[in-house]
């Protein structure tokens, strides 16, 4: 096996590592900049399957920093996770690759958890809600997770392991709002891809069954040339509803009713219905036309613009509604348009 | 008080003495964030408390959503 053979020849890793390698699964959360390099790069390394999670589609601004993906993509406004599913699969056939366009929820996230038992669960998302998720789920199955952030030319990386280091929760009393985002704040690919290389490299350290995974939470700025890393186990905390002895996972609450979340930055709010199956989309579509409204779909999303708004409405059951900012607004439309 | 803070010296000004003061006067949400003095963390209840010294070597981490 020549493919592996520089990784093999890593002590640390060895024949043995590179065997328990292919042996492993690895849930992604998020197809975006972290995600495509985070994927990129565990399946270059061999691991025997992927799973990426992704509720979005490829669009022109994505294309200076998310590796995996083509302007051919964009053209055809395809998933992120078919998108990079296709091109994972050119780089390295061994590895079996799950590409799910969906919301990563509580529901999705612990379904796909209990049924894989992933080895590892790579943080590649654009907010704490689904990373609020992915810390409850990492402690009630006892799998690692590692958060990855960035924005502007500042990120941060934290391996979270279960019975062992502080969980997001303990490090973070609630979930940041109003951060600046990539949106608001702009993102240079070379940060990603430090975030993605601390990733990557405790992840690899994780799945060889290497001790020496680091336990702080690393923070650099590549612009402006800094770097540090603090140790927090000592912010551990015994109450913690996620981590501690009385957990109550709040973030696994499930909830039953139409979400709707405005996308930080991209004008854009993002509906996401509690019933999921039985959509006529054919009907839907054929009435759309009648009121004289050009619709174009692929395979997995159809899209409409009236006056200054982009419908884009995922077979899913996910609407995005390109040019508010506005619930309010947006809920008017979706059930005008397609309630 | 002069500190060095995220590697950066920093003249603070008088009103400046516990890390909860601290944090406010760089606009940064004491419950997002991560501070630590002289390489010791400091838990968020002591924030504050806790105060700050000339010299101080301090570490702030803030936490960021985008990816
Ligand atoms: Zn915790």
């Amino acid at each position: 096996m020549d493919r592996y053979s520089r990784q093999q020849r890593f002590a640390p890793i060895g024949a043995t590592g590179q065997q328990r390698i292919r042996e492993k699964r690895v849930l992604v959360v998020g197809a975006g900049a972290l995600g495509a390099a985070n994927a990129e790069t565990l399946v270059r390394a061999g691991v025997g399957k992927i799973t990426i999670v992704d509720r979005d589609y490829v669009e022109w601004s994505n294309l200076q920093r998310q590796q995996l993906y083509t302007e051919e993509d964009a053209i055809k406004r395809l998933p992120k996770a078919m998108a990079a599913a296709t091109h994972l699969r050119a780089i390295n056939s061994d590895v079996v690759i799950e590409p799910i366009v969906a919301d990563a929820d509580a529901r999705l996230l612990e379904y796909l958890v209990a049924r894989d038992r992933p080895h590892v669960i790579i943080d590649s998302t654009d907010n704490f809600d689904v990373r609020m998720i992915i810390n409850d789920v990492s402690q009630k199955y006892a799998v690692p997770w590692i958060y990855g952030a960035c924005v502007g030319s500042y990120g941060l990386s934290y391996v979270i392991i279960p019975h062992e280091t502080p969980c997001l929760r303990c490090l973070l009393e609630e979930v940041p709002l109003g951060v600046a985002t990539c949106d608001t704040a702009g993102i240079i690919s070379p940060v990603v891809h430090m975030v993605v290389a601390h990733q990557t490299a405790e992840a690899l350290k994780i799945l060889v069954n290497d001790e020496r995974i680091n336990r702080k939470l690393v923070s650099f700025d590549i612009w402006r040339g800094q770097y540090r890393m603090i140790d927090v186990k000592r912010i551990k905390k015994d109450g913690c509803p996620s981590c501690g002895d009385k957990r109550t996972y709040p973030a696994l609450q499930y909830e039953n009713e139409t979400k709707f979340a405005v996308l930080c930055g991209r004008d854009t709010v993002q509906i996401r219905p509690a019933q999921r199956d039985g959509w006529e989309w054919t009907t839907l579509i054929s009435f759309l036309q009648q009121q004289g409204i050009q619709v174009e779909r692929n395979d997995y999303l159809f899209s409409f613009t009236v006056d200054w708004h982009r419908f884009v409405v995922f077979f899913d059951g996910r609407v995005f509604i390109h040019g508010t900012n506005d619930i309010q607004e947006a809920k008017r439309l979706y059930y005008q348009y397609l309630g | 008080m002069r500190c060095i803070i995220n590697g950066e010296t920093i003249e603070l000004p008088h009103h400046v003495r516990t890390v909860a003061q601290l944090l406010r006067h760089f606009h940064i949400h004491e419950k997002i964030a991560i501070v630590e003095i002289n390489m010791d963390i400091v838990p968020k209840d002591n924030y504050e408390q806790r105060a700050i010294a000339d010299g101080d070597r301090i570490e702030i981490v803030h936490f960021v959503g985008g990816g």
